[in-house]
């Protein structure tokens, strides 16, 4: 019997032992992973974080060119992107480009006929929403206190909290990009924590007067402009996006603001900010050298931030078996224009008007969507170094283009058009302005007998609205320009296969807005459909 | 350590124990005679005093004398191939006849943390032996299954040399999360993943070495193994050491693998004379003048050589053992595909301190060389313009013949000549893996009912290879070939302490047993990373590793208890319940409980004691609670930071900066839990001359771990792996054996068997919402991102989403872009896709005979499905003519159906490439000889011929209807057919 009780407490001691030092070891955390205490620990782990934000518009998640995606279930390199998503939401619906490829529902985009089930659009609404989170978080974890308990202090706090009205710029800029397509978004702030509630909608006059209000909060948060880094914001940012906003109030309002539309675009304008020599440059694998003229600027690098979703992509998807032109090493055969852009240029070949950058002239008209043979082809962005140095990519494959958001130019245009449609302002300086973006154009002269040069009287809307074809084209404006106009679903202004016909139709006034993807709807029920989808 | 301390407490007590020997007993003489139920004698027939090892053996006349200790009351009578008896000695002569042992319900059968007598089963249970496995050249264990056990579906991956196959009992559990079972080989659970450089973990494991597999299948027989055990276990146990002298075994098998079939593409001037009347002038002068078979350069005939040798027999009398190395040795049908495979096992079985404590001590170590083929020239070699010759490149690609661009180079997206994909990788991985596991059961001394079991067990994988692509190739010549190493390391380790009570209470009728127990399970993997080089020795930019190596790890802490009573031998009740904690779950959810139970009712003895008619028939239920832990991610509950590759960087000034991102995480994630409910009958007539089971089973799992859109801006990702939706399934298994002849000369056995299953996704969704249609799944080549399937509520996972295709009422050809307005609303658009069919079958069967007359030996062993559809995307990408002439300056072949649709643009998704894919295969025809004694008398011998995957029979279109996916045929590695000779030696 003792024998019994000595064994049976030998076998419960050994087993109390066993499982006594179990318990604890099943709290395990991950070798190279960070944990929010650890990432925050230094002004370095900020500044990583920092460049995730700034970086959720040139990458398309933590491996370049793709492999770990910040956005799931998506063809990461085609409808993840910023960049890439932003052309084909506001490019392809217009004149200014089509595309031959028959990826999923891409088609539909140039024959404005989306519905809420579209992947691309998907993409686009989960993009900006995902760089406003992971803001979000930055701001939660920058602010006093959080810098203050992990021990962050002097110059370095200082540096972390100037940093906190970039990322609140770039979170407005997110959502004046959600306002635009969507006319509403879903709606978080630093104050929504992660995985409890279900995110509210805001609509489109509470976003406005939101992003409004953040603008004008930070204004005079951030660094002077012209003065910060290459690659990062500061105040000309601000007043840009304030002035692009205002130009198109009435449309996101129904409340116009040319007044103030104008006010800002002359804070940019008076800022001194100038215009890179040569307009070709602006687009080429250098174009950092065109930081004059930036207000705002996604950087992209062949080597370091590779995807197929930011420059890369313009290059490869505008050339075929010219591709060495555009300096990569293949085409995609995907992206042309249609003559509705080229017919806005007096001369094409590119001598006079350098922004001409078109070639296959003589096969421009489009029978067959799906042959690249047929199609203005754009010759705009290249990968080739205006100092003919090679690119960082050896392989010719990632781009080193820039992206510029903001350019003076846009301001100088909004500047004019604001004035035109009872901004105030003055006519000479819109037309002196005008006059510096059409100098630069025609190669630093106004061309033969100053065919360049415009006066008060050439300064009508519609100028502006071709001129604006003619400065933007391809940069991502085309769609935004259309809507102030009336012009993209109605029958006022047709182009070659607008709404799926080859001389082109009016559409239902609903694509003026791209819908809410039923995807976020099903999971979010606080989400309200846009009108006709 | 653990050991150590069991033997500190058990060796003292042994030391009492043995001095107590010795009490003289008193004694009688009982003799007998054994004979079968014709009355022939039964010689060597073994007389034990039941509960000890002394006894006799029958004499050549079936008589035999034993002398017993007055205080036994029962022997036990045993012959192979009879049923056990017992007698009670209250007689002292007998006549005994032996019933012959034909369902083997004596047979003891491994269960979860124990075995059991087959007639004592609760549980839906089927052991598979090494006799019944299937023949032939088996390369992996689990195809020794294929076709064998109802309810379990094995599909090869393909013909690959050491390639895996897909395992699913009763269809799995899961939706998103791994649907594979829990494999447990001799008492260690291993890690469900795979390991680098190896396609197959399995194949580790040497087919020869393995005794029995069992494959566990309702919960009452799982849910000891709690949260891994939803989708099954499969129990492997190795063949231990034997009795007596030692007797060796060798055999040795020649293989020769052939391809049976092709993708039926143009030849050269059909393709010639396609795109001179259909396609375009500059396209034809792309044409080259070559007529080359692509299939026919990349295929070869395999060869195999299968070596096996073993010794088993004991040592002193003390130490049974067995020992066994193999070789093997396998080409793959496609060229540079090769799989070596060097194995070794020892099994030591001693018995100490009298039989108190028996350690099975089971070690394996396997070595395999894989050379892996570059799959992609499978799909190539459909396409690749046959006009074309495989040489006459320029030589900076090897010589082989590439689609060139203006500026000399290949093009970018171009078809590559499947040769040179071939010849120009050098994908080699090295794999080795050790399993090890000491279970000791100790029967403690003054308690003899109560044993006491521990079992440590280790599982090491190490795999590690390069995979070197020529500067040469087409793919990767800028940066001068990329040579990219890997290396994976892996180890699971087990300690198992368990009780185990037994009781007879003859009193009441009763017996019970009675087991708890702890286990702990630690699963540690190392993988390395590092940078890719070029073939100049320079570090290709970009590659360089953020981290040299990551170590994830998991680890499973649990208790378990079971309960088996048995009342008056006719009735039978299990209960059991398992406590498992897991590293992978937040404190708050990491405990889950999975509880089962069962019932059984012996009907037999009860009804049909004495009757040859029926003779077994039993009457099981069971119900119990599983969970699936499987989520991929070891760390999904908590907040986390990654860093960047060096290729994701922003520039900030002259600077790049890495990111840190917030990775997506559900601090609520927990277990899948399943609730499976079955009734099964296992019955047996005319002395089992016919015997099987039939089983109904029900699973409803709910919290599938589902990776499902969640709401925007509500978390870091847009798609979240977490605890939503539910899913259904039913199903009805059947299984029966016969023996229609048994006589001295000829035995036939005929096995078939049959299993319906259904299941029905029943939620998908957190918040309902009426719009909701479903989640996109089954994404197809050609084109990006479509997928032609969905998960619906109400369906079946992965139903096809397609456009009901309308076709021509005279030629009775399917009209190009013309499909039916199923919505009636005037417009063909994504709202006219309709759900039909999966590739989920109905019904799943096998069979298999055999016949032995004399010294011949012949069997066949087939299996197939029925009511399963495939997506034939090797037509829909390539039967097109878009595909033919492709923009980017090259010319690809189509297959021969472009000329039953001629389709001009890609159709992927119309329902016309969705085709009935049941099949019937003949897995084998084998046939065996027994020559008998040879090398004078020193050695027996047995020749045995055998031909694998002997023919199918499907409507299906494509290559092979059985594919190891969710539905989307793209080109498999085609399955060979098999010849293979082997000779077996026992000396």
């Amino acid at each position: 019997m003792k024998n019994l009780i000595k064994s049976t407490l030998s076998i419960a001691v050994l087993s109390a032992t066993l499982l006594g030092s179990c318990a604890k070891k099943l709290d395990l955390f991950p070798t190279n992973d960070l944990t929010p205490q650890t990432a925050y620990a230094t002004k370095e782990g900020y500044k990583s974080v920092l460049a995730k934000i700034y970086g959720g518009m040139a990458s398309t998640g933590n491996q370049g060119p793709a492999g770990q995606s910040d956005i799931q279930g998506l063809d990461e390199g085609s409808q993840s992107p910023f960049i890439r998503g932003f052309f084909n939401h506001q490019e392809l619906p217009t004149d200014e480009a089509v595309v031959s490829w028959n990826d999923q529902t891409i088609q539909d985009f140039h024959a404005l006929r989306w519905n809420a089930a579209d992947p691309f659009i998907l993409g686009m609404y989960a993009r900006p929403v995902y760089n406003i989170t992971i803001s979000n978080e930055y701001l939660r974890e920058a602010t006093d206190d959080k810098l203050a308990s992990r021990g962050i202090s002097g110059a370095d706090a200082d540096e972390i909290r100037s940093t906190r009205a970039e990322v609140r710029f770039l979170r407005a800029f997110n959502y004046w990009v959600m306002l635009d397509l969507f006319g509403k978004s879903t709606f978080i702030t630093e104050e929504d924590q992660i995985g409890t509630n279900l995110p509210r909608e805001i609509n489109r006059t509470d976003l406005f007067n939101y992003i409004e209000s953040e603008l004008k909060a930070l204004e005079n948060e951030m660094r002077p402009a012209r003065s910060i880094e290459y690659g990062r914001v500061d105040q000309g940012a601000a007043w840009a996006l304030l002035a692009r906003l205002y130009l198109n109030a009435e449309v996101y309002t129904g409340t116009p603001r040319y007044a103030d539309a104008l006010t800002y675009a002359k804070k940019v304008i008076d800022a001194g900010y100038e215009l890179h020599p040569d307009y070709r440059q602006v687009f080429m694998a250098d174009n950092d050298k065109a930081a004059s003229e930036f207000m705002y600027v996604i950087t992209c690098d062949g080597l370091r931030t590779q995807s197929y979703g930011n420059t890369t992509f313009f290059v490869h998807a505008a050339s075929g078996d010219n591709f060495a032109d555009y300096g990569v090493n293949g085409g995609w055969y995907g992206y042309r224009a249609t003559t509705a852009l080229t017919d806005k240029f007096e001369d094409l070949s590119g001598n006079t008007d350098q922004r001409a950058l078109f070639t296959n002239m003589a096969s421009a008209s489009i029978q067959d969507m799906s042959n690249f043979a047929q199609g203005v082809w754009v010759k705009k962005w290249v990968n080739i170094r205006s100092d003919g140095q090679p690119v960082s990519d050896v392989n010719k494959e990632f781009a080193d283009i820039d992206f510029p958001v903001f350019r003076l130019p846009e301001m100088i245009l909004i500047y004019a058009e604001a004035h035109l449609r009872g901004g105030g302002g003055d006519l000479n300086t819109a037309v002196e302005q005008m006059n510096r973006i059409r100098f630069r154009a025609y190669g630093q002269s106004f061309g033969p007998g100053n065919i360049g040069r415009i006066i008060p009287g050439d300064l009508t809307l519609s100028f502006i609205l071709d001129e604006r074809a003619r400065e933007l084209y391809w940069e991502g404006h085309r769609r935004t320009d259309l809507i102030r106009y009336n012009l993209l679903t109605t029958g006022t202004y047709l182009w070659p296969w607008k709404g799926g016909t080859s001389s082109g139709t009016a559409v239902d006034s609903k694509y003026n807005l791209y819908p809410i993807p039923a995807t976020n709807r099903t999971a979010n029920p606080n989400l309200s459909q846009n009108p006709g989808y | 350590m653990s050991i150590k301390r069991l033997l500190m407490i058990a060796l003292p007590l042994l030391c009492l124990l043995l001095t107590q020997q010795g009490l003289h007993a008193q004694t009688k003489i009982i003799t007998g005679r054994v004979t079968d139920r014709d009355g022939s004698p039964i010689v060597g027939a073994s007389v034990l005093v039941k509960g000890s090892r002394s006894g006799v053996q029958t004499d050549a006349d079936g008589n035999f004398s034993i002398t017993i200790p007055q205080s036994a009351r029962t022997l036990v009578v045993s012959s192979v191939g009879f049923t056990a008896r017992e007698i009670s000695t209250s007689a002292s002569s007998f006549s005994i006849v032996m019933n012959p042992d034909n369902a083997a319900l004596g047979e003891v059968v491994v269960v979860a943390y124990g075995t059991r007598r087959k007639a004592d089963l609760t549980g839906s249970v089927t052991s598979v032996t090494a006799k019944e496995f299937q023949k032939g050249v088996i390369n992996s264990p689990e195809q020794l299954l294929t076709g064998k056990v109802a309810g379990l579906q094995i599909t090869t991956g393909g013909g690959a040399a050491g390639g895996g196959s897909r395992i699913r009992i009763r269809g799995g559990a899961s939706l998103n999360s791994s649907n594979d079972p829990l494999v447990v080989v001799d008492g260690v659970p291993m890690d469900g993943g795979g390991i680098a450089g190896s396609a197959n973990i399995l194949n580790t494991i040497n087919p020869n070495d393995i005794e029995s597999i069992n494959v566990l299948k309702d919960a009452a027989a799982t849910a000891l193994y709690g949260s891994r055990a939803s989708n099954g276990v499969m129990i492997i146990t190795t063949k231990k050491g034997t009795s007596g002298k030692p007797k060796f075994n060798y055999n040795t098998t020649l293989s020769l693998g052939q391809l049976t079939d092709k993708v039926d593409v143009l030849t050269a001037s059909e393709l010639r004379k396609l795109i001179q009347e259909e396609g375009s002038p500059s396209f034809l002068a792309l044409l080259g003048n070559a007529n080359t078979d692509w299939q026919d350069e990349i295929f070869q005939d395999a060869l195999g050589w299968d070596n096996n040798f073993n010794v088993s027999g004991s040592l002193a009398k003390k130490l049974p053992y067995r020992f066994s190395i193999g070789y093997l040795n396998q080409e793959g049908t496609l060229k540079t595909n090769e799989f070596d495979r060097f194995s070794t096992a020892l099994n030591l079985n001693p018995k100490l301190f009298d039989d108190h404590l028996t350690l099975n001590v089971a070690l394996k170590t396997a070595t395999t060389a894989n050379r892996f083929a570059d799959e992609g020239a499978i799909g190539t070699a459909v396409t690749f313009d046959p006009t074309q010759p495989v040489y006459g490149g320029k030589e900076e690609f090897g010589g082989y013949y590439e689609w060139l661009q203006s500026d000399g180079f290949p093009i970018n997206l171009a078809t590559r000549n499947p040769v040179a994909l071939l010849n120009l990788r050098d994908n080699r991985s090295n794999v080795f893996r050790f399993i090890g596991n000491v279970q000791a059961d100790y029967k403690v001394h003054f308690l003899p009912d109560l044993h006491v079991l521990l079992n440590l067990g280790v599982e090491y994988n190490q795999g590690r290879g390069r995979d070197i692509f020529d500067r040469r190739s087409a793919t990767n010549y800028r940066t001068n070939g990329r040579v990219s190493e890997y290396r994976q390391m892996k180890r699971n380790q087990l300690a198992d302490v368990s009780l185990f009570y037994t009781k007879n209470l003859d009193a009441i009728k009763s017996k019970f047993d009675v087991l708890v127990g702890h286990s702990y399970q630690d699963f540690y993997i190392k993988n390395y990373s590092f940078a890719a080089y070029g073939q100049d020795g320079l570090v290709i930019p970009g590659s360089e590793p953020v981290f040299p190596f990551d170590e994830p790890r998991y680890r499973l802490e649990s208790y378990l208890g079971r309960i088996n009573y048995t009342l008056n031998d006719k009735y039978l009740l299990t209960a059991s319940i398992r406590r498992d904690a897991s590293s992978k779950f937040s404190p708050d959810n990491r405990v889950g409980y999975f509880p089962a139970a069962a019932l059984a009712w012996r009907m037999n003895q009860e009804f049909f004691r004495n009757s040859n008619t029926v003779s077994d028939l039993k009457l099981r239920l069971s119900w119990g609670v599983t969970g699936q832990q499987d989520i991929g991610d070891y760390y999904s509950y908590m907040p986390r930071y990654t860093a960047s590759t060096p290729t994701a960087q922003y520039q900030f000034g002259n600077a790049y900066y890495s990111y840190l991102r917030p990775a997506g995480y559900d601090p609520n994630i927990k277990w899948e839990t399943t609730t499976t409910s079955n009734i099964g009958l296992d019955y047996g007539f005319f002395n089992n001359r016919i015997y099987g089971t039939i089983d109904l089973y029900q699973k409803k799992t709910k919290d599938l771990l589902s990776t499902i859109p969640v709401a925007p801006g509500s978390n870091f990702v847009n798609e979240l792996t977490t605890n939503v939706g539910n899913i259904e399934s039913k199903g009805v298994e059947f299984v029966l054996n016969t023996v229609p002849v048994r006589n001295e000369n000829l035995t036939w056995d005929l096995g078939f068997n049959l299993t319906y299953q259904d299941v029905e996704i029943t939620n998908l969704l957190k918040q309902q919402d009426p719009n909701f249609t479903g989640i996109d799944v089954l994404g197809i080549q050609g084109g990006t991102g479509n997928r032609v399937g969905k998960h619906v509520v109400g369906h079946r996972p992965y139903t096809y989403f397609v456009y009901k295709q309308v076709y021509d009422k005279t030629t009775n050809k399917p009209i190009e872009g013309l499909y039916e307005d199923l919505n009636r609303d005037g417009v063909i658009n994504q709202s006219d896709r309709y759900l039909y069919k999966q590739a989920a079958p109905d019904f799943l069967f096998g069979f298999s005979t055999q016949v032995n007359y004399k010294r011949f030996m012949f069997g066949l062993a087939g299996h197939g499905t029925s009511g399963n559809y495939l997506y034939n995307n090797v037509n829909s990408e390539r039967a097109v003519f878009r595909n033919v002439q492709n923009p980017i300056n090259f010319v690809q072949n189509t297959t021969r159906e472009y000329y039953s649709t001629r389709f001009f643009n890609s159709q992927y998704f119309s329902d016309y490439f969705i085709e009935n894919a049941s099949f019937l295969r003949l897995d084998n025809i084998n046939l065996g000889y027994t020559v008998g004694k040879v090398l004078q008398g020193k050695a027996t011998m047995r020749l045995g011929a055998s031909i694998q995957n002997v023919f199918v029979i499907t409507k299906y279109s494509g290559m092979d209807p059985e594919l190891a996916n969710d539905g989307v045929d793209n080109t498999i590695y085609p399955r060979p057919r098999i010849y293979s000779l082997g000779v077996n030696l026992d000396f």
